[in-house]
């Protein structure tokens, strides 16, 4: 049903998809997600669109190996297919000429950021990217944002590329140091991440839109398990985001609900390994 | 005596005999046993148990049954049938009106509907027949030995497209496949069946089943797509406009979880019930070794809420392995709107009820888990505009109660999706779709829509019976193209 098309390893266990899902790439926008299930006894696991292709009919996602289910998508290969795939869900990121904007992208939020960063631009405004990783090799999709920004700036962790530091080291300096006048920032990426950028634009009262990541189940507004606290009141991450503005979401509490199953989670993917190397 | 007994067509036994009999329950799973395990909790009637149960029916000359059940099923005439041992005759007849009994048999709150105004219920030494454990019985009696095959007539040449496959969806998709049109059902989860999948526990409602009365709707020519959220994947305008659908139904359910707005309900282990059902439910979290998505187990959990939702959540939880699984209800017993039999069944399988408790706000440990729930204790005071006295809190009262989880099962708003993705059709202060009561009619031109997301929460059965009064307004408006 949902066929892999393409498939690339980006290194650090960090896999691109393009899945076959013609519904989907006609209407996915930038900023919305999909569900998948790898397998009929799998779980829904959200996954951010981080690419769609109208005449192909794909979706391309990229997935980062941390348990048992990113796993066993990582064993798939092309003409291999997905159980279940459903989307684009979650309210389209807000896309208008706003002036100059500034995308933040760290670690794996780079890839949910790229079609933003591109549609901006073809918005009409000035967009300066922000990509952040711990290594040179780790920098995800540099190419790709390079030709949606019209500026890109890079931070790593270790130095080995563009500035040694973190993507909000770059933001700052371009808010204190260059003066630049930012209309809005995005920020996509780990949430200390950006929680750190949230809280350094509350201070300039830069607009602020992070894309929230919390478990999710049906993803469709059914069962809650994604509410998040924004503005000290309760939100579906699923149907009235993934979108809020940052100024206003209560990141620890996102935190704390993401570390819920980790004990399971790391049960799970151990068993699931040990069977995998007998096998 | 008895003046709406029917003796002409039904005398090979007298009414005086026949309200002699008593009544038969169905024998049950003991609850030390079931309340470990996710089986069926009745066993259902052996075909003898039945026909004897059938011989309890009066044949009233004018059925009040018939007028108490939400789709008018020919109750005597089914019951009759039992009585001649005729199952799969009574199989049949429940099905020219229900096309699926095995489901209301087991789900309806018949107690509030049929069985409510059955006569001989009426009187003051004589129980209404059982006439859901009846129709359970004819419907399992047939999934194992009938042939089931629903005549459908062909060449409306017209295709209608049915949103959500819950309760409503499924009733006007096999309406309307029956009447000759091309029914196609569109499924924003992986499996089709709505809160029938996610949300009623398979102790009440084996899955089995279920897939045995939807593998009828597919054999009738029922075409069912899975992973398409309408509103999302494609809009209702696209299913009229693009796709070839002279009409489109809406029956899209139950919506966001409602919570408590108190402190603390962000914390890990509150869950609401939609979460904690469709965990166990839909994605099998309580078995482990096989399905991958995970849910806790502890010692104490305590449920908000008193309605269906609140026992099936507290049930699951006995199950799951908690040992101590409690119902808080901020009024008393007699608010309580769960159906008596679930509310039975939780106290014999050891869940225990405690009234007249208001949660104030949930305690949490250095890890962000629920460790506790201090709340207070209430006194009824005047009727509100439910009818139903409203709970004061009792000043001082407040205590703490430790637990390990928490489920809210205190209802539902509505779901944005379709509604919002759809212009032209008017939607009430609350959200939810206005529609005709008697037709399902909504403000936009071929779109009907019934059930929850029109209501607001209510039960299987009336979602079903606003699924039969659209088809057949569906029909209507098809042959003569007037809206």
């Amino acid at each position: 049903m949902y066929e892999i098309v393409g498939k690339k390893n980006l290194g650090e266990g960090i896999n691109l998809y393009i899945i076959s899902a013609p519904d989907i790439a006609l209407k996915a926008l930038p900023g919305q997600f999909i569900i998948l299930r790898v397998n009929k006894n799998g779980e829904r696991i959200p996954i951010t669109i981080a690419n769609s292709d109208k005449n192909d009919k794909t979706v391309t996602i990229l997935v980062q190996t941390l348990g048992k289910t990113t796993h066993l998508l990582s064993e798939l290969n092309v003409g291999d297919s997905l159980a279940d795939v459903v989307g684009p869900l979650g309210v389209p990121t807000e896309i208008e000429k706003f002036g100059t904007v500034v995308c933040v992208g760290g670690g794996f939020g780079i890839a949910a950021i790229y079609p933003i960063a591109k549609a901006l631009k073809s918005a009409g405004n000035n967009v300066i990217s922000i990509i952040g990783a711990r290594s040179k090799e780790l920098l995800l999709m540099e190419n790709e944002m390079r030709s949606a920004s019209s500026e890109i700036l890079v931070a790593t962790n270790d130095g080995s590329y563009g500035t040694k530091g973190i993507v909000t080291d770059v933001l700052r300096e371009l808010i204190y140091d260059k003066k630049i006048q930012i209309d809005r920032v995005i920020a996509i990426g780990p949430v200390i991440m950006m929680k750190a950028v949230s809280d350094l634009t509350r201070e300039n009262s830069i607009k602020t839109m992070v894309s929230l990541n919390p478990i999710m189940i049906d993803g469709t507004g059914m069962c809650g398990a994604c509410r998040v606290l924004v503005d000290k009141k309760t939100k579906f991450a699923c149907v009235d985001g993934p979108d809020f503005d940052g100024h206003l979401v209560d990141f620890d509490n996102l935190m704390n609900r993401l570390k819920f199953y980790k004990e399971e989670e790391k049960a799970s993917y151990e068993c699931h390994m040990k069977q995998h190397h007998k096998a | 005596m008895d003046k709406n007994a029917n003796t002409s067509t039904h005398n090979s036994l007298e009414t005086k005999e026949r309200l002699k009999i008593k009544k038969h329950d169905m024998q049950c799973q003991p609850p030390e046993e079931r309340r470990h395990n996710f089986k069926e909790v009745p066993y259902g009637y052996s075909p003898e148990e039945a026909v004897e149960e059938a011989k309890r029916c009066i044949q009233c000359k004018r059925p009040y049954c018939v007028e108490g059940c939400p789709v008018n099923i020919d109750i005597p005439a089914f019951v009759k049938l039992i009585e001649e041992g005729d199952f799969l005759g009574a199989a049949k007849k429940i099905k020219e009106t229900n096309s699926l009994p095995a489901i209301c048999g087991r789900v309806c709150p018949q107690e509030d509907q049929c069985e409510k105004v059955c006569t001989i219920g009426k009187r003051k030494d004589t129980p209404s027949v059982a006439i859901g454990n009846l129709e359970r019985f004819v419907a399992d009696y047939e999934s194992k030995y009938g042939d089931i095959h629903i005549e459908t007539k062909k060449g409306k040449g017209k295709k209608v497209a049915v949103v959500g496959g819950g309760p409503a969806g499924l009733t006007v998709a096999g309406d309307l496949c029956k009447m000759g049109y091309s029914v196609s059902i569109f499924e924003a989860l992986h499996e089709i069946g709505g809160v029938l999948m996610y949300g009623i526990p398979e102790f009440r409602l084996p899955k089995e089943i279920l897939l045995r009365e939807l593998k009828v709707l597919e054999d009738m020519g029922v075409e069912i797509f899975t992973n398409e959220v309408i509103g999302k994947t494609i809009t209702v305008d696209e299913l009229l406009n693009e796709r070839g659908y002279s009409a489109v139904f809406i029956g899209t359910g139950a919506g966001t979880p409602k919570f408590l707005n108190i402190p603390g309900e962000e914390l890990n282990g509150v869950y609401s019930a939609n979460e904690f059902l469709t965990r166990v439910n839909l994605m099998r979290a309580y078995n482990k070794s096989e399905y991958d998505t995970p849910i806790k187990c502890g010692k104490t959990l305590v449920v908000f809420g008193a309605g269906n939702t609140a026992m099936d959540a507290v049930r699951t939880g006995l199950r799951l392995g908690y040992d101590d699984a409690r119902i808080f209800y901020r009024r008393s017993r007699k608010e309580m709107t769960a159906r008596l039999e679930e509310v039975h069944h939780a106290e014999e399988e050891g869940v225990k009820f405690e009234f007249l408790i208001n949660p104030i706000r949930f305690i949490g440990d250095e890890n962000h888990n629920v460790t506790a729930v201090e709340c207070e204790r209430m006194e009824l005071g005047e009727p509100d505009e439910s009818g139903r006295r409203r709970p004061i809190p009792i000043k001082g009262s407040e205590f703490i109660t430790p637990i390990d989880a928490a489920v809210i099962a205190i209802g539902t708003n509505v779901n944005p999706i379709v509604p919002s993705s759809t212009p032209g059709m008017n939607l009430n202060k609350w959200g939810y779709i206005i529609a005709d009561e008697n037709t399902g009619k909504t403000t936009k031109k071929g779109v009907f829509a019934g059930g929850d997301i029109v209501t607001g929460a209510a039960t299987v059965i009336l979602a079903m019976g606003a699924g039969k009064k659209a088809a057949v307004a569906i029909d209507k408006y098809l042959e003569t193209g007037i809206w």
